[in-house]
């Protein structure tokens, strides 16, 4: 039956169809629904890890044991999986092993723009990269076979595009596929000196073996221009392949590369000499094009495509002076912007607040939701780097005021789940290394950015069955940090939270500050607070505008009245509470 | 580029029901026996941010997203949304545009104001263009959040599908107990 799915249910799909056994991830746009997706089915074991190496980990553990794994991430996330990755190119897989990471051209939702392509060459592991959701459910499927019969892990690479975009796809049956038998094999499996030099010889072997394979799949094919002129040959993969046949339809012949690595030197060779111009099309950086200049094959590629940001068919039409004159409309508007803001209700409000009014605070920020007290009115946060960087590098902060002089506060301020993720070794380090800062511990009982998944401290499974919740309270006392350096505040009381601030500060060892609500839009949250609302008495109201600067959008200066939005309004009572008129008040 | 394939673009704010509305909007064009393609941008754009569709169908469709000025028509939930987009539609295409203003954080704040006349200069410059506000008409129906549905109504219209079965998409995909209003609000989106 043909259905419409995105790149990540049709991946979702294959791998379970081709007998996938063992599945574990950490969420991450645009990756997320791809374990979401694989936990549908109760026939084979997934799960949420705390990060991305952990995933890796397990699904590595699982491949040596024999059954087909696969660890699913967004770009950066295989930054904290290249550990397990590379030495697992050496160790290689039993069971089908597949590690799937989510590029991010545009960075629609990310930190940096990092071509995973690189990572191919450079862990000397297979690569696949499909173009659309069908290719993802059939190349999945691929890619389990190839991980098996060359006994290398494969990395899948996709693109927020491909992971995002619903496309006509025609889904099959599972197919069992018993676990192999695992039998011990230290040389092979235990990667110790010794042993790994034997491997990488083995390893240096196999890439030539896929190298032959790359020639001979159908996975790289050509397709000719439809009245056989020879005049433009197109060479692309991924996404692009598709921009491209929107540009140049059937006027120019195509080598669509879906393994692209290792890369098929003749095919590549034999396909350009048959045209007198080629055009490498791919986004970001020249991955294929540095290939194909290898070769000797002149090209024209980031000579006009761009490098950064995604590509779309209009950018190639005018790279390769196809595109018609411009018709675009103009309105001449100035057009307020509208940026992501922290939802109404949102319980790092009251946090972002009070912590500003601290202008000897620098805090240093971290990847989720809470990024966004970064954004005005709120304007707390100094830095923001990678997942777990928040805490880690408060201490780089204070051990640089040694020189700085500064006497200024360093706080780092993480969720709980980004916490879980890699904050903890950088708690360890502040205490260990004495590094006075404060961490904020920012837990709203879920991982919500990337649309609510369980964590470590939620107490849940993936599947939603109860299990262990990790207290973070005893891990930060395990961690080193003393009871009376320790404050558990709720961030909706803001006197609460600015007492702990305060003390906080004023502390001369590691303190930690853990806010504790949960998340305005957790289901559950917002059925208990659905009839809660603040509305503003205006005969009390000196219009003085103190509760905008918490900046939640329920909030409303119209017509020279504050006005407070009940579609919006959870009833936090963060704006009532910096009244100084007690003119805003909950409704009874 | 493929003649055949046409281009919708679905813009609004995070929690207006573009998705659904486009959701309803391909599963309907492939029932109805096109290739069809949505893409949509999910994350940060979801907390309170711009939020797009791109919906292209046809015969055969190759890229899932739509280049500025290649829109056959644009739908936009909110207003100035239209404005933002509006260098997406091509030269002869379609702007529906819910009359409904969200202001945002900037706005709210004061650092950034929101613009007074943007439907009658949109009119002045696109020809097909219809403004009317489907948060009233909606409410009016029992449910302002009805409105993505009475925008699908119009947008089907304005594609030239409206004589296909709707309704029989709306059964798949809408509960039961919101299903009444959601038909309703499609028939009226249609006569817009």
């Amino acid at each position: 039956m043909k259905q419409l799915l995105t790149g990540n249910e049709a991946l979702a799909r294959g791998a379970w169809e081709a007998g996938l056994s063992v599945a574990s991830a950490y969420p991450g746009t645009p990756s997320t629904e791809i374990l979401e997706n694989l936990a549908l089915h109760k026939d084979i074991c997934t799960e949420w890890a705390p990060n991305e190496k952990v995933a890796l980990e397990v699904a590595s553990g699982a491949s040596i044991a024999g059954v087909r794994a696969i660890a699913a991430m967004k770009h950066v996330g295989l930054n904290v999986a290249a550990d397990p990755l590379f030495t697992m190119a050496y160790i290689g897989s039993l069971g089908g092993l597949v590690v799937v990471s989510a590029d991010d051209p545009g960075m629609f939702s990310s930190q940096n723009e990092q071509d995973n392509r690189l990572y191919a060459p450079h862990a000397h592991i297979p690569m696949i990269e499909p173009s659309n959701s069908q290719e993802a459910y059939d190349y999945i499927k691929e890619a389990f076979d190839l991980s098996e019969k060359f006994d290398v892990p494969v990395l899948f690479r996709m693109t927020t595009r491909i992971c995002h975009s619903k496309t006509v796809v025609e889904v099959g049956d599972r197919v069992e596929h018993p676990a192999l038998q695992y039998v011990k094999n230290v040389g092979k499996n235990v990667m110790v000196p010794a042993a790994a030099k034997v491997r990488k010889t083995i390893l240096t072997k196999r890439l030539q073996e896929l190298e032959k394979f790359s020639e001979a799949t159908e996975l790289n094919r050509v397709e000719y221009a439809s009245d056989g002129n020879r005049r433009i040959g197109v060479i692309t993969s991924g996404v692009s392949y598709n921009h491209a046949r929107e540009v140049f339809g059937d006027t120019v012949s195509y080598l669509k590369l879906a393994f692209t690595y290792p890369l098929p030197p003749q095919k590549i060779s034999n396909f350009a000499s048959q045209f007198e111009s080629i055009y490498v099309i791919e986004e970001n950086e020249p991955y294929l094009e540095n290939f194909v200049k290898q070769l000797e094959i002149k090209c024209h590629g980031k000579d006009l495509l761009p490098w950064e940001g995604e590509l779309d068919s209009l950018t190639i039409a005018k790279a390769f002076g196809m595109a018609s004159e411009n018709v675009n409309f103009a309105h001449g508007l100035d057009l307020p912007p509208r940026p992501p803001v922290l939802c109404p209700g949102c319980p790092h409000r009251g946090f972002y607040y009070e912590v500003s009014k601290f202008k000897d605070i620098v805090v240093t920020g971290d990847i989720g939701c809470y990024t966004l007290g970064a954004v005005p009115p709120l304007s707390s946060i100094d830095t923001c780097i990678c997942m777990g960087g928040s805490i880690s590098a408060a201490c780089g902060f204070a051990h640089a005021d040694h020189f700085a002089k500064t006497g200024k506060k360093f706080l780092g301020v993480i969720g709980d789940s980004t916490f879980f993720h890699s904050g903890i070794t950088g708690l360890i380090n502040a205490v260990v290394n004495k590094a006075p800062i404060i961490v904020a511990i920012l837990d709203n009982r879920i991982t919500a950015m990337t649309g609510h998944q369980e964590n470590p401290g939620t107490g849940r499974t993936l599947q939603g069955e109860v299990t262990h919740q990790v207290d973070l309270i005893a891990l930060c006392k395990a961690c080193g940090v003393k009871d009376e350096n320790i404050r558990a505040i709720d961030p909706y009381n803001i006197l609460e939270t600015r007492e702990a601030i305060r003390l906080a500060h004023d502390a001369t060892e590691v303190f930690v500050i853990i806010a504790k609500q949960p998340c305005a839009l957790i289901k559950s949250v917002m059925k208990a607070r659905a009839r809660m609302k603040c509305y503003v008495d205006q005969s009390k109201c000196i219009k003085c505008k103190m509760c905008m600067k918490a900046g939640c959008p329920a909030l409303c200066f119209q017509n020279g009245q504050i006005i407070i939005d009940k579609t919006m309004c959870n009833g936090c009572e963060i704006c009532a509470q910096i009244c100084p008129k007690q003119a805003i008040m909950k409704e009874e | 580029m493929a003649q055949d394939t046409k281009s919708i673009l679905l813009v609004g704010v995070g929690g207006q029901g573009t998705i659904l509305a486009s959701k309803i909007l391909s599963q309907g064009l492939l029932h109805f026996g096109f290739d069809v393609k949505m893409s949509e941008i999910h994350g940060m754009s979801q907390r309170g941010g711009s939020v797009t569709t791109h919906v292209r169908f046809g015969k055969k469709v190759d890229s899932p997203i739509i280049s500025k000025g290649s829109a056959d028509i644009l739908v936009a939930f909110e207003k100035v949304e239209a404005a933002r987009y509006l260098d997406f539609l091509k030269r002869d295409g379609k702007l529906i545009v819910n009359n409904y203003e969200i202001y945002s954080l900037p706005v709210i704040t004061g650092v950034a104001s929101y613009p007074e006349d943007v439907t009658d200069k949109l009119k002045t410059i696109v020809n097909d263009t219809k403004v009317f506000n489907a948060f009233e008409l909606a409410d009016k129906l029992g449910n302002s959040k009805a409105q993505n549905i009475v925008l699908l109504g119009a947008l089907v219209a304005g594609i030239g599908l409206a004589e296909l079965d709707w309704n029989s998409v709306l059964e798949e995909l809408i509960p039961e107990k919101m299903l009444d209003l959601n038909k309703k609000a499609f028939e009226l989106g249609l006569m817009l």
